[in-house]
């Protein structure tokens, strides 16, 4: 995470816009945008080439897939507070925020294992038609995010107990995971409408 | 700059007594980092010096072009004579899925890589690239990669000594090399037609991914941020311009096969349907993202060489680069179009009227920012001094066979032409005038002109000269009867033909060819390892060459610039050599605090290990092995301990005072 000794060092006469962690940062979703720009295109390729008489709404919950999309929406919320904290030196407030991001991407993600679970019990599998493979495939990929995002923030939080966190050196750190955690929340919001509301238009 | 000024460096002081011994630190986990080893072996396994990455880029990306010219030599031996029988229709079907596999991922792009590594913190005036460690596991893992495609090849050997048998647990262990062409056509690839041979394709081609993208994005952070003083971005060396493009272009044009690859993963390891007609996929899928991965991938080959082309030509010919913006330009250029004429490769395929013609149109267009830059470089060689060493040699052959190759891509952008071309001997002659006579030609080029700067040493003899002569008659004998052949209907990708098809003499003539590039290249190993082994010092700046990397010493210190230099021009030393007084590269002050180094470190050589058994697991898995499941998440753990150890170790660092604690 912290690979910038020399750059540190150096940059400071370079012309230095954005820092190099940020920077790598904002690269790397870039290239995740490709990524779930891959696997939803493919979803939306492979549209309707399902069996007639399958029909994904009549899986879809989506009062639950609603209410994971808020607390996903929220939690970016308390991300964004957590970055704030952490410019501010507010050691405190940092971790009660960064606890609410975890606690709600674990609820998230408690939807989708259940949203799975329910999708398995009706008897779609990864293998049953291509509405399964890209279904699973594309929120699983979206899911394993998540669980990226929240085992870096857990990491975060019990780094914040050494002590050797403080406004000026780890703010950006926080930042950078604050970007992951919004860029996770921004996919999920195109998957919520391409993949789920989707079905509700008739087109 | 100090070093410039004398023809030849300064020993380094012999008085080790008086300098103060330098002492590994411990990191934060109470662990001695390996810095200041005395074994070379450690130091080399968990350096994290750009030139040390470099070079190892360079011996691996060298070796395997060994490996895959064999496999093109054992290829061109086959198809010598009509209906030949020295090896099986299968074994030729492994041999050109992996020539291919391993000359475009194996050798172009490490080749490539080893002069990113070595080159571009040296142009733009840094001490390193911005993130060292990440940088060490973009090399570690690209060797993982390349040791999970090649697996087959072991395994092969080993039943072939009798020490490995296809029974028992081991029976789904068929087609144990890859054998479905480099860009795996589906449903080929399914598990009806291809073993576990394709697996091991599928997870080594994933973990390169791993190693280019990671390395892709350090270097644009390095490129962005690490630029001394002055080094604005257009007066950056073209080198450097031109892999800023190739790095863009591998973060958004490896995610599409990256998702192809996991899909095809699914489909033979899970069961799902993304290329299974039965279950609903359509095969066409894989050609698109394929191919949308690609044909920026050519680019990604293509424009390093044509940096290194840029650089070389006006060294040697005491001009600056003609239109060095227009250059730098068409080169961005390249690399945004280079995403719009993937469909070019699928225009059998039937995608329409309109798709064809768009496609097609985008195709033409994109010969012309290539034309431009080959006008400036023909610009560059006008009125110049022109000097025929060996580099500008190559860089001349490189212009000549490049657009060679380029004319018959135009021929190919004509669907109604492409039509009759597709899939024959005709599309192996085009790129292989774009690759062997392009690339590889750029690709030595920066070999005789960067060597002198990579270890110190001179070039002796001339040798070079029979390389050049060998390997551009070679290749010119080897390909060009194949635009003949592909023309004359002769299908890529058949292990032999019948008599009586007038293919007979063509083929004699290119395999003869083959043979003759195989001793150029040969050759230049040869004088690779004279000049290294014995050359004479090369000193400082050999060429009178423009660029930065010049200025410093030859070999550079592990420093690079003992003081940060200031840039105040474009063809920053030779306006320093040359120019008005107000160009001269100056140095920056660093108030005494001595020159802040990176650490060595286990931790990117850790998790790239890690890739090993994850690529090998999750392929014997889909074969049936028993436990591999196992093997595979061992592999995931190795490389979670790996990068957690490394974010808990701490950047580290240490400080190097000249004649202090260095010489």
């Amino acid at each position: 995470m912290s690979d910038t000794a020399t750059a540190q060092h150096e940059d400071s006469h370079a012309s230095l816009v954005v820092d190099n962690k940020k920077l790598l940062m904002w690269l790397f979703l870039g290239s995740d945008c490709m990524f779930f720009g891959t696997l939803i295109s493919t979803h939306l390729i492979y549209r309707k080439l399902y069996p007639e008489s399958f029909e994904p709404t009549a899986l879809f919950s989506l009062e639950l897939t609603s209410f994971s999309t808020f607390i996903l929406l929220m939690s970016s919320f308390l991300m964004a507070l957590a970055v704030s904290a952490m410019h501010k030196g507010e050691l405190k407030s940092f971790r009660r925020n960064v606890i609410g991001v975890i606690f709600f991407g674990l609820i998230f993600l408690a939807c989708q294992v259940y949203e799975f679970a329910h999708f398995v019990h009706e008897d779609l599998t990864l293998s049953t038609n291509t509405f399964g493979s890209t279904f699973y495939l594309m929120t699983g990929t979206h899911g394993v995010h998540v669980a990226i995002g929240i085992f870096w923030l857990i990491c975060m939080y019990f780094y914040s107990h050494t002590g050797k966190m403080d406004a000026h050196e780890s703010a950006v750190d926080v930042e950078v995971a604050g970007l992951y955690w919004h860029f996770v929340d921004i996919v999920w919001i195109v998957i919520f409408t391409a993949v789920y509301l989707l079905e509700y238009v008739d087109f | 700059m100090s070093h410039t000024d004398t023809e030849t460096s300064v020993p380094p002081s012999t008085h080790t007594s008086e300098m103060e011994v330098l002492k590994p630190e411990r990191s934060q986990l109470g662990l001695l980092r390996p810095d200041h080893n005395k074994s070379v072996i450690i130091d080399w396994l968990t350096t994290v010096d750009h030139k040390k990455i470099g070079i190892m880029y360079g011996a691996i990306a060298l070796f395997f072009l060994i490996i895959g010219g064999v496999e093109a030599l054992i290829i061109r031996t086959q198809l010598a004579i009509p209906e030949n029988d020295l090896i099986s229709a299968q074994r030729y079907n492994q041999l050109f899925t992996m020539h291919g596999t391993t000359m475009i991922f194996l050798a172009v792009m490490p080749l490539n890589s080893a002069f990113f590594n070595y080159l571009i913190p040296l142009q733009i005036g840094a001490r390193d690239v911005a993130f060292p460690r990440i940088n060490a596991l973009s090399l570690w893992t690209f060797v993982a990669g390349a040791l999970v495609i090649n697996f087959g090849w072991l395994l092969q050997a080993l039943e072939m000594m009798g020490l490995f048998a296809t029974s028992g647990p081991t029976a789904g262990m068929t087609d144990m090399v890859p054998s479905v062409g480099w860009f795996g056509y589906a449903p080929l690839t399914s598990t009806d037609f291809s073993g576990v041979g394709t697996d091991f394709w599928i997870m080594g081609l994933q973990i390169l991914g791993v190693a280019s993208l990671s390395s892709s994005m350090n270097f644009i952070v390095t490129i962005i941020n690490m630029r001394a003083p002055g080094m604005k971005m257009m007066r950056m060396p073209v080198f450097t311009w031109m892999s800023l493009v190739v790095a863009f272009l591998i973060i958004f044009a490896f995610p599409a096969i990256t998702i192809a690859l996991a899909q095809l993963m699914f489909d033979r390891t899970f069961g799902t349907n993304f290329f299974n007609v039965a279950g609903g996929g359509q095969p066409i899928l894989w050609q698109h993202l394929f191919w949308i991965f690609g044909h920026p991938e050519v680019y990604i080959l293509v424009l390093p060489a044509m940096g290194i082309i840029s650089e070389v030509l006006p060294a040697f010919s005491k001009k600056p680069l003609f239109g060095y913006a227009i250059v730098v330009f068409s080169g961005a250029v390249i690399g945004f179009l280079g995403f719009a004429v993937w469909s070019h490769h699928m225009f059998t395929t039937g995608l329409g009227k309109i798709a064809t013609a768009a496609f097609s149109l985008l195709t033409m267009a994109i010969a012309v920012p290539t034309g431009v830059k080959i006008f400036n470089w023909v610009g560059t060689l006008w009125g110049g001094r022109i000097k025929f060493t060996a580099p500008m040699i190559f860089s001349l052959g490189f212009v000549w066979m490049f657009m060679m190759g380029g004319f018959s891509g135009i021929m190919h952008a004509a669907a109604p032409a492409d039509a009759q071309q597709q899939d024959s001997y005709f599309v192996i002659a085009h790129f292989h005038y774009v690759i062997m006579g392009g690339i590889f030609l750029a690709l030595v080029s920066g070999i005789y002109y960067w060597v002198p700067k990579m270890f110190g040493k001179m070039w002796k003899g001339n040798l070079s000269t029979w390389v050049a002569i060998l390997v551009v008659v070679g290749l010119n004998i080897t390909f060009f009867p194949m635009h003949f052949l592909g023309l004359l209907g002769m299908p890529r990708r058949t292990h032999t033909y019948l008599e009586g098809f007038g293919w007979e003499s063509y083929n004699m003539v290119c395999t003869i060819g083959s043979y003759i590039l195989a001793f150029g290249i040969l050759l230049l190993l040869v004088d690779l390892v004279r000049c290294i082994r014995s050359g004479e010092p090369a000193g400082d700046d050999p060429w009178d060459a423009r660029t930065l990397e010049w200025a410093t010493t030859s070999p550079p210190r592990v420093y690079n610039f003992a003081k940060t230099p200031v840039i105040p021009a474009r063809d920053a030393l030779w306006a320093h050599k040359y120019g008005p007084e107000n160009q001269k590269i100056t140095e920056e002050d660093d108030h005494g605090h001595g020159i802040h180094m990176p650490s060595n470190s286990w931790m990117p050589l850790i998790a790239s290990i890690g890739f090993v058994p994850l690529g090998l697991g999750v392929s014997l898995m889909q074969a049936g092995i028993p436990f591999m499941g196992y093997f595979a998440i061992f592999g995931l753990f190795l490389i979670a301990l790996g990068t957690a150890l490394w974010a808990l170790e701490g950047p580290g660092g240490y400080h190097l005072f000249p004649g202090k604690n260095i010489a």
